[in-house]
């Protein structure tokens, strides 16, 4: 700045004395002259200016907990965003067309580099009686997979009822233990199926049997009793009860076993049932789940988190119910913090009157408890704008509230401060004073409040989606709260359905609780330096 | 006289409050659409007879009125959907037993020891007992309820078999067998407010640990343990004993999610089962929020004015 004075002490003719109030007036130009101009420049500062989000940062960066919080955010903000993409989409796209998805029900996690470790690899150690255990044994003889990974224990129980039970406590894979099943195809489908096992040696089907199907079960390939004990041979093998045909009219590639291979084609084993009338064909074939699902979807079945009741991939789902609450949160904060800014804002800096009428509308809508507001909204509105649209209504209704007093007490604040009386004199609009002046002053505040509403807003959905009062669960979408609904019921045999929401959830709130507590200290600059 | 006069205000605004809020709440309800859908076995005709009768064809206006009229004598209308025919009233007093036996099982549990551990943690730190009580007090208070009542659940009955998985209500709500196959519930409820209540106070206690009338104390001669329970402690529970009122004001209301996890038949399992039936019963959801909305109300109305008679230095609204 160029300091202007009027040296009037040089000039005798404009001495005090003489001075009148016109004379003041009319000063000539010439008079005026640069006072001090060479020293009056303020000292430089020596030190680097820190701003100050450069100083909130520097607070923040100290704070290790809170940055590993952050970290951990932002790496589950990536797994729901581009999760679902390391993952085979067929299988995902074929939830709302395929119900043989439901075969694949209640997978236990495995992760391919896990096997043999019994830990995340896909097994499950189970009890099981003696008429299983033959069951399981077959199936492993039939499939060729390693059902039964290793037996834990062999002991006798005695039941009440029945006398001494053997029991065998068996380690076995899921994956390879799924339970085959019978399928209708059609002409079609069936010689695409049959060209895949010559293309790449899979056996998928298997031959049809004579056995009565006890409880379900297409497993059971032996002869057995009607409980679905086996009877051994000699050698204490299984007996293969296929049914046999003649010559079929259709072709099939063969188990190594079958006579048909020997030349015997009076027993060969039949493959197919025929359904339908001429010219319309079905076939009816007996497949194994574990091979039908790599024909089907090009991939051996594996899924590192599972799968739920419905023969979902959890690590999917999750990843699309996260993704969901993120953007519902991050909706909701954004809206609540226009709507609250503006509110506590106008509140703050009027007071007054004002003030009074505006805090009684808040007292009143906060009064209302969040579940009323979230169910009348469902009940009005979701017919006509669908669940997700009231679901955000009812959460930006009184989502606002907090934000506004925050910002009220801020503009509370500042608002009597000089530098407000100095833009104020100097001829600022109220709006520009509340918005250039003070609204930077509790920005900090207001940032550490918005983000601080993202993990209370998806507690709050997670609580409605689990308590079943707004369901968004559709093949195509999920909510976290759903899903951990969907494996309560199961949770004494399939934990691990609602183990992984469960953690996900928990995770997620306490690293968003501990970024915004460091988030706070940070923004609050009474709190420099006492960390050293 | 100042005091008096500040209660009956705060209850005046509390009761118009309350007010607004049941006349939009009874507004938005009868603007739903509630005709029962048409089905076999239905007589629809007895149903719009009996609807005519109930005055649900008059305009809302007066059915407002007749509301009023009927609740001020305790008749909330009757069940639609879930008690077919039982005055609404009546159900919600039969499950409140239920709601407040868990809470006060609870409260008895969690308010001694989260004082205790806040109190440990205040005394003791910057120590590894103090870290270890705020850390787990920080993951607690994050975590959801239903995560941990998931944990109750799982290891003490899936795992070790010590508890039932839900409760048995057919001894009542404070029999013995009721209170046994509660305390998964119990346990998973106490959690959140021990945690809570440790934080709150540890936070409090630590403050006054360091003012200067704590060093006055042991400058005249008060042993460690004198100075804080005479003055510390005292000082110290200015904010936490409103804390503690709420929390029995509260008493009632109860937790949605731990009696739908737990099969608890209390009040919050009866305004989800209210809720989620189609089409959901009306009286017991009209008359379960508005006693939700009151509950909320009195606990805040309680909280406030305790502090200004616990404390003569705060007076909420004083100008």
């Amino acid at each position: 700045m160029i300091l202007v004075t009027l040296s009037l002490t040089q000039e005798s003719e404009w001495g005090r004395s003489k001075m009148t109030e016109k004379d003041y007036m009319n000063i000539p130009k010439e008079k005026f002259k640069l006072a001090n101009r060479t020293d009056s420049h303020d000292k430089k500062f020596d030190t680097k200016v820190i701003g100050y989000f450069a100083d909130a940062w520097i607070r923040f960066k100290k704070n290790k907990s809170s940055v590993v919080a952050a970290a951990i955010i932002l790496i589950l903000v990536i797994y729901s965003i581009i999760g679902p993409y390391f993952c085979n989409q067929d299988y995902i796209k074929s939830y709302a067309t395929d119900n043989i998805i439901m075969r694949y029900q209640y997978l236990t996690p495995k992760l391919s580099f896990m096997e043999g470790t019994g830990i995340w690899d896909g097994t499950k150690v189970i009890e099981v009686s003696q008429n299983r255990y033959y069951r399981l044994l077959a199936q492993q003889e039939e499939t060729g997979n390693k059902v039964i990974v290793e037996i834990v224990d062999k002991f006798v129980r005695e039941d009440i009822f029945r006398g001494p039970q053997t029991i065998y406590k068996v380690r076995i894979d899921n994956y390879a233990a799924l339970k085959a099943f019978l399928l209708t195809l059609t002409v079609e489908q069936y010689n695409e199926l049959q060209d895949w096992q010559i293309e790449t040696g899979i056996q998928v089907i298997m031959p049809v049997t004579n056995v009565n199907v006890i409880g379900g079960d297409h497993n059971i390939w032996y002869q057995c009793d009607e409980k679905g004990n086996p009877v051994f041979d000699s050698k204490g093998d299984f007996i293969n009860a296929y049914a046999t045909t003649g010559i079929d009219d259709y072709y099939s590639t063969r188990y190594e076993s079958d006579p048909y291979n020997v030349g015997n084609k009076e027993l060969a084993f039949r493959y197919a049932q025929r359904t339908g009338v001429s010219g319309n064909y079905n076939y009816v074939v007996r497949v194994n789940a574990y091979k039908y699902f790599q024909y089907r979807y090009g991939f051996e079945p594996s899924f590192i988190f599972g799968t739920d009741t419905n023969g979902y991939d959890i690590f999917t789902r999750l990843a699309s119910g996260a993704r969901f609450s993120f953007i519902l949160a991050i909706l909701v904060s954004a809206v609540n913090l226009t709507i609250g800014t503006i509110y506590g804002a106008i509140a703050g800096y009027y007071g007054g009157t004002i003030d009074i009428v505006m805090e009684r509308i808040t007292d009143i809508l906060s009064g209302i408890p969040f579940m009323v507001v979230t169910v009348l909204f469902q009940l009005h509105l979701s017919g006509k704008v669908g669940a997700i649209p009231s679901l955000i209504y009812a959460f930006v209704l009184t989502g606002w509230i907090g934000m506004s007093s925050r910002v009220r007490m801020q503009f509370y604040r500042f608002k009597n401060q000089e530098y407000v009386l100095a833009a104020r004199t100097l001829g600022a609009t109220d709006w520009s004073i509340m918005f250039k002046h003070i609204f930077p002053n509790s920005l900090g505040t207001i940032i550490t409040g918005s983000i601080l509403v993202i993990p209370g807003v998806i507690f709050s959905e997670t609580s409605l989606t689990y308590l079943g009062i707004i369901n968004l669960d559709s093949p195509t979408m999920s909510s976290i709260g759903s899903m951990l609904a969907n494996g309560q019921s199961v949770m004494s045999s399939y934990p691990h359905i609602m183990l992984y929401p469960a953690l996900f959830i928990a995770l997620l709130e306490i690293s968003f609780n501990l970024f915004g507590n460091g988030l706070r200290d940070a923004f609050n600059p009474s709190l420099r330096g006492t960390e050293d | 006289m100042y005091l008096f006069k500040y209660i009956l205000k705060r209850i005046a605004l509390m009761l118009m409050t309350f007010l607004v809020i049941i006349t939009l709440c009874f507004v938005f309800i009868k603007l739903l659409p509630n005709i029962p859908a048409e089905q076999f076995g239905k007589d629809m005709a007895l149903i719009m007879q009996r609807r005519e009768l109930l005055g649900y064809n008059l305009p809302i206006i007066q059915q407002y009125y007749r509301f009023w009229k009927y609740a001020i004598q305790g008749y909330f209308g009757t069940s639609e959907v879930l008690y077919i025919g039982q005055d609404v009233w009546k159900v919600f007093v039969s499950k409140l037993p239920f709601t407040v036996a868990l809470n006060v099982y609870s409260i008895i549990l969690s308010i001694p020891l989260g004082l205790v551990l806040g109190i440990i943690a205040a005394l003791k730190k910057n120590t590894w007992i103090d870290h270890l009580i705020s850390t787990s007090v920080m993951v607690v208070v994050s975590v959801p309820s239903f995560v941990y009542a998931f944990l109750v659940q799982y290891i003490l009955y899936f795992k070790l078999g010590w508890a039932s998985a839900t409760m048995d209500a057919t001894q009542g709500a404070f029999s013995w067998i009721g209170f046994k196959s509660m305390v998964p519930a119990i346990l998973s409820m106490s959690f959140g407010t021990i945690a809570g209540f440790a934080r709150y106070t540890r936070a409090e206690l630590t403050e006054v640990l360091t003012s200067e009338f704590m060093l006055l104390a042991r400058t005249k001669g008060l042993t460690k343990a004198q100075a804080t329970v005479r003055h510390a402690m005292r000082n110290a529970m200015v904010p936490i004993f409103p804390m503690i009122l709420g929390e029995f004001i509260a008493i009632m209301s109860g937790s949605l999610i731990i009696e739908q996890m737990f099969s608890i038949p209390g009040v919050g399992k009866l305004y989800v089962n209210s809720i989620q039936a189609s089409p959901p019963d009306y009286n017991f959801f009209m008359l379960l929020s508005a006693f939700y909305t009151l509950i909320g109300l009195a606990a805040g109305i309680v909280i406030d004015i305790s502090y200004s008679i616990i404390d003569p230095r705060i007076r909420m609204g004083a100008k």
